[in-house]
């Protein structure tokens, strides 16, 4: 059966030639990276070449990339540890958005818990962070704001300069949940004036179990695990060098590829998101038509629901994924569709279809040709609608 | 989440999808706000259901408890169809995943519905609209009144 993976916003395959820079740091440099003898420098050795890597991508320093084991440790880390670091007298107030991913939202929830105060900004229809929005919302005690690069679920792209400005000039940190857009997109910590990013290697044809937190030097930022002294004691555990490894060729290849990749999906998902709205009635794009992921469509359809959808193009080999309740593992839908005002049961019916360098547009025309009859079988066994 | 074979039977050719033109009986239950509504309507001659069909907005579960419980009571009498409970449908379906119990699994009630609209005399179908949480308490849980 022809299998066809759009569901590269989850996870992507791990590139062979990453795959095979690792190779040797599982068996023949198997070193721990602290270690004196040559073993340990020849892993220490990769590890800092790695970190110039990543760094190299999103033009920071290496000395200001921090190795994790992925996008939610970086994104605990960088809240708690920057909140309750005893540099930061700024204030217990925080800033975030209701589009977040869990990995900020139950943090700050988390903090909130513990006596912090929190202000969830809303969005826009698009998933947009409005800058009057922030702007309203600033506080002379808020020391941090943090707000999505890149939504996973609608593939919106913020305008991180202008939130990342207006929060410095009331004078606090701005964090970034960069996961989704790294390596994606062109992104310049400098430019973009981020004090705090976070980024995860199998987003971008790395492996899974390895990520980054990016600290602009000086930032008040602590070890979220307590241990040895890894990492200039900001991230205590030996390091996953096979890993970290694989996240520095991964970012490099990132960055070589991005001009054709960017081009490749671009067109991929403009074929793809009008096959579906001209063809399927009652389907609409959610997330901005023009501030998006590269390969991200998303959408929805009345009067059916995700998880049905999803079963029925998994018949067929189709990978995708959908905010429905039934996916979602709770009984609401996605947190980012109601947040972008759909209605519950539009929410119910969503489906992201998130392509990746590997997609052809024989891909998109087989899902062209399964998407629309099987909305339609739904659509028949639905009391909905008609 | 795994899905048992029947599960999965069901849900991709599922039996007695429709409407029944005059139909005797017409029951409804779930919530668009939750994601499942479940309709099914019975015609029913000499107390026998004499046909069943349904339409289910939902996910794969609901689709597949709504296909079994017509073929369940199909040629029953009604006092064998009030017998089949939401367990016996789920049981005939080989069992569900544990987080589908609750919300997907309320065919046995639209057909317990259908059945009281029919002894009541066919009137107009009663809707019962059901809070997203049945009994797992929740205070973001929303009532919506049809």
């Amino acid at each position: 059966m022809k299998s066809v993976y759009m569901d590269h916003s989850a996870t992507t395959p791990v590139d062979p030639e990453v795959l095979q820079t690792m190779m040797p740091y599982y068996t023949e440099i198997y070193g721990n990276s602290s270690s004196v003898h040559a073993q340990g420098q020849m892993a220490a050795q990769a590890v800092e070449q790695a970190r110039e890597q990543v760094a190299a991508l999103i033009n920071a320093s290496p000395s200001e990339i921090v190795f994790t084991a992925g996008g939610t440790e970086a994104d605990n880390q960088a809240i708690i540890t920057y909140m309750t670091h005893k540099r930061q007298k700024k204030g217990r107030h925080i800033i975030t958005s209701a589009i977040e991913h869990h990995a900020v939202l139950h943090t700050c929830e988390f903090l909130e818990k513990k006596g912090f105060e929190l202000t969830v900004l809303p969005v826009n229809s698009y998933g947009l962070v409005e800058p009057d929005t922030l702007k309203a919302a600033i506080r002379p005690d808020t020391a941090l704001v943090t707000i999505m690069h890149a939504n996973n679920e609608i593939g919106t792209i913020q305008d991180i300069k202008t939130l990342a400005h207006i929060s410095h000039e009331a004078g606090a940190a701005f964090h970034t949940d960069a996961v989704q857009s790294v390596g994606k997109i062109p992104l310049d910590v400098k430019e973009l004036g981020i004090d705090m990013l976070s980024a995860s290697a199998h987003k971008l044809y790395g492996p899974k179990g390895v990520g980054c937190l990016y600290v602009k030097k000086g930032t008040a930022v602590g070890s979220y695990l307590l241990g040895g002294a890894h990492e200039r004691n900001l991230r205590a555990g030996t390091v996953n060098v096979p890993g970290v490894v694989g996240f520095g060729k991964a970012a490099e290849l990132a960055e070589q590829r991005m001009p054709q990749t960017t081009e490749h999906l671009n067109h991929l998902a403009k074929v793809l998101t009008e096959g579906i709205i001209n063809n399927i009635p009652d389907s609409r794009l959610t997330g901005h038509p023009v501030h998006r992921l590269p390969g991200s469509v998303s959408v929805v359809f009345d009067y059916v629901e995700g998880e049905s959808i999803l079963l029925m193009l998994d018949h067929y080999g189709i990978m995708a994924s959908s905010g429905s309740a039934c996916t979602s593992g709770s009984l609401d839908p996605s947190h980012v569709l109601l947040a972008i005002g759909l209605p519950h049961e539009t929410a119910h019916g969503s489906l992201r279809l998130t392509l990746g360098k590997d997609n052809t547009i024989e891909d998109v025309n087989y899902v062209l040709e399964k998407l629309p009859p099987i909305i339609e079988k739904l659509r028949m066994m639905s009391p909905l609608g008609k | 989440m795994a899905y048992s074979k029947e599960v999965m039977d069901h849900f991709m050719n599922p039996r007695n999808v429709g409407k029944i033109d005059g139909a005797s009986g017409v029951g409804e239950v779930g919530n668009p706000v939750c994601g499942d509504i479940m309709h099914i309507e019975i015609d029913v001659k000499d107390d026998i259901i004499q046909d069943i069909k349904f339409q289910t907005f939902g996910c794969a579960a609901a689709i597949a408890t709504s296909s079994m419980v017509t073929e369940m009571v199909k040629g029953k009498t009604l006092e064998e169809a009030e017998k089949v409970t939401n367990k016996s449908v789920a049981e005939a379906l080989g069992g569900l995943p544990p987080v589908k119990m609750h919300c997907s699994n309320l065919a046995a009630d639209a057909l317990h519905e259908a059945i009281k609209n029919f002894r009541a005399g066919g009137e107009s179908p009663i809707s019962i609209a059901r809070d997203c949480c049945h009994d797992q308490p929740d205070s973001r849980c929303v009532k919506i009144e049809k």
